[in-house]
């Protein structure tokens, strides 16, 4: 078994996001925060703040609690 | 890197119409992955309700079936008696099982009819404003409760689930909540074991799924699950309420 720790990330869906910030409160990682743009709706969708950023540097794990409490389906998430 | 979480198969592409932090959506999506885990998607029948969840069969990729406000397990009882290899599930929310549609529930588990219901329990009439449903609790406010939900001039909370539990014909009911991720993980569970006993022939099946309501309880959807948690399982604890399935691997397939 390999010990180290595998790496994840997420995509969120910014148009289908609806702004109520479950997945937010769940990150062990609070990986999750607000934009201050607006989408479509009218909402302020969640972004994932580790976007573009070398995925050796990623906390994300991909654990997934972001997406299982995603009431839209808007964050799909992936693992090493 | 795998993708290891994604819209499952038998849910449409397509937005969910729901206010932002409902539970119906994490609903939905948990009884379409169950159906695409079982791989029953080609012989699933759904029976949506009426309430917020109507358009239920705008967003499930199986074939449903409108039932008519509360008669979701007529509805079911006759597709399930003229289709019997089919696997039926009615969805229902409180106003839908619990009000509206008592008499129908209670006699289609009193038969044990092999149908399974998903109870979606959220304490208020959401689509019509937030007026007090049944299972709106002691002291909970809604449009018709400003003051609380007084009992003596209200009543009590009916516990539906309890109620069926006594009927001779319900096999399988277990009272869960979307109000975390771990509890949305047992949500899951228990739907996949409600759809076994089905398949199984052995009677009816109920899920209880407790769901919060942020816009009629006017919070948000944060504090409306962390509601769900602290507040109405004290109403409405969560358990398996009856459990007559035995060993559902050993049981013989239904066909």
């Amino acid at each position: 078994m390999a010990t180290k720790s595998k790496r994840g990330f997420i995509k969120i869906a910014a148009e289908l996001c609806k702004g109520c910030y479950l997945c937010e409160s769940v990150c062990p990682f609070n990986l999750i925060s607000v934009s201050e743009k607006l989408n479509q709706k009218g909402y302020h969708p969640a972004v994932y703040d580790e976007e573009g950023i070398g995925i050796e540097k990623h906390k994300c794990k991909g654990c997934a609690l972001c997406a299982l409490v995603c009431p839209d389906i808007a964050i799909e998430v992936y693992r090493e | 890197m795998k993708q290891v979480f994604g819209r499952t198969e038998s849910l449409k592409d397509t937005a969910f119409h729901y206010c932002p932090g409902c539970g119906h959506s994490i609903i939905h999506r948990l009884v379409a992955e169950t159906i695409d885990e079982l791989n029953i998607k080609e012989k699933v029948i759904g029976v949506p309700p009426a309430g917020c969840a109507v358009l239920a069969y705008n967003y499930f990729d199986i074939d449903m079936g409108e039932a008519p406000h509360g008669r979701g397990a007529a509805v079911a009882t006759g597709l399930k008696r003229s289709l019997p290899d089919r696997v039926v599930f009615t969805y229902q929310g409180d106003g839908d099982i619990a009000a509206i549609g008592t008499a129908e529930t209670i006699h289609a588990a009193n038969r044990g009819e092999k149908i399974t219901a998903i109870f979606v329990n959220n304490g208020v009439y959401g689509m019509t404003g937030g007026q007090m449903a049944p299972t709106t609790i002691v002291g909970q406010i809604s449009t018709t409760t400003p003051g609380g939900r007084n009992p003596d001039r209200d009543g009590i909370p009916i516990d539906l689930s309890e109620m069926l539990a006594l009927a001779n014909g319900s096999v399988y009911i277990e009272r869960t909540s979307v109000d975390s991720p771990k509890n949305i993980i047992k949500t899951k569970k228990a739907i996949k074991k409600a759809f076994q006993v089905q398949m199984a022939g052995l009677g009816f099946s109920l899920v209880e799924i407790l769901s919060p309501c942020p816009t009629n309880l006017k919070m948000s959807p944060v504090q409306a699950s962390e509601w769900v948690s602290s507040t109405m399982t004290t109403q409405f604890p969560l358990k398996v309420i009856k459990d007559e399935a035995g060993n559902l691997g050993a049981a013989p397939p239904s066909e």
